[in-house]
C-alpha cells in the first residue's frame, strides 16, 4: 500500500498487541458430552484400521495354508483378541450409527417444498445395512460352494 | 502438506471409506472377530473360505473394503491428532504417516489378494 511507503512521523510501540487466543487444554473434549462424543466418533477410525490389519493377517493366514489358518484362529480365540474385538465392534457400530445419522444433515431432502424428516432420510441406510449384513452372513456361513 | 484441491480428493476417499466401513465392517468383525472364535456359529471350513476368496468379485470386495477403510482412517485420525491432541505443528509428519500407512495397507491387500489363489 502506498500509504505505508511514505515516511511517517508515527511512532510504533515495540510491544505486540495480545492475540485474543485463549489457551485450550489438550483435554478440551472431556468437559462436555457432545465434545466427548465427537472425539469418540473420530477415534472409531482407529478401530476401523485395526479391523483392516486383522483382515490382512487373516488373508495372509489363508494364503499360508490350513495349518497357518488354524494358528490364526487360535490367536483370534485368545481372550486378549476377544477383548480387543469387543471394543472394536462397539466402536465400529458407533461409527455406523453416527455416519448414517449424519446423512440427513449433510443432504437435506425436500419433497413438495417440505423437508423430509431426518428419520426418513436415514432409514434407507439402516435397511441397506441389515440386508448387506444378512448377505455377508449367508455367504460366509452357508453358501454352497464346496 | 496437501493443497486445497487435494483436500477434496482425500475427503472423497474418506467419505467413500466411511460408507464402506459403516455398511460392511460390523458384520465382518462380528463374524470373524467374535462369532467364529467364540463358537457361536458353525465355523466355515478353510476350503469354504478359500473357495470364496478365489472368486474375483469377493477379492474385489475385500480390496475395496481394506483400502477405502484405511483412507477413511487416515483422514479422520489425522484430524483427531490435529484437534484432539492439538499437535498441528507436526502436520507434515502426521500427514505422511497416515496416508503412508493407508498406501502401504492398500499395497499389502493387493499383493495378498493377487497371490492368494
Amino acid at each position: 500500500m502506498t500509504a505505508e511507503a511514505k515516511p511517517t512521523a508515527a511512532r510504533y510501540t515495540e510491544f505486540h498487541p495480545r492475540w485474543y487466543r485463549p489457551n485450550v487444554s489438550v483435554y478440551w473434549w472431556m468437559g462436555q458430552r457432545q465434545y466427548l462424543k465427537f472425539i469418540l466418533r473420530e477415534l472409531s477410525s482407529v478401530f476401523v484400521a485395526i479391523f483392516v490389519v486383522e483382515t490382512l493377517f487373516m488373508l495372509s493366514a489363508l494364503k499360508g495354508g490350513p495349518q497357518a489358518y488354524a494358528d490364526f484362529q487360535n490367536t483370534m480365540a485368545s481372550s486378549l483378541m476377544i477383548a480387543l474385538n469387543v471394543i472394536c465392534f462397539l466402536f465400529v457400530v458407533f461409527h455406523t450409527i453416527t455416519w448414517f445419522n449424519l446423512a440427513p444433515s449433510a443432504m437435506p431432502v425436500r419433497l413438495g417444498g417440505k423437508r423430509v424428516s431426518a428419520y426418513l432420510v436415514a432409514a434407507p441406510s439402516y435397511v441397506a445395512w441389515i440386508v448387506i449384513s444378512a448377505g455377508v452372513y449367508w455367504l460366509v456361513t452357508s453358501w454352497p460352494l464346496t | 502438506m496437501a493443497r486445497q484441491s487435494d483436500e477434496a480428493f482425500f475427503w472423497i476417499l474418506f467419505s467413500a471409506g466411511g460408507v464402506v466401513a459403516a455398511l460392511l465392517i460390523p458384520i465382518q468383525l462380528f463374524l470373524f472377530g467374535l462369532a467364529i472364535p467364540l463358537g457361536w456359529i458353525q465355523p466355515p471350513t478353510y476350503e469354504h473360505l478359500m473357495a470364496l476368496v478365489r472368486l474375483p468379485l469377493v477379492r474385489l470386495y475385500l480390496f475395496v473394503l481394506c483400502s477405502l477403510s484405511l483412507f477413511h482412517w487416515a483422514h479422520r485420525f489425522r484430524y483427531t491428532l490435529y484437534d484432539g491432541l492439538r499437535v498441528k505443528h507436526l502436520n507434515e509428519i502426521i500427514f505422511t504417516l497416515c496416508y503412508g500407512g493407508a498406501i502401504v495397507g492398500t499395497i499389502v491387500a493387493a499383493y495378498l489378494l493377487w497371490t492368494i489363489a
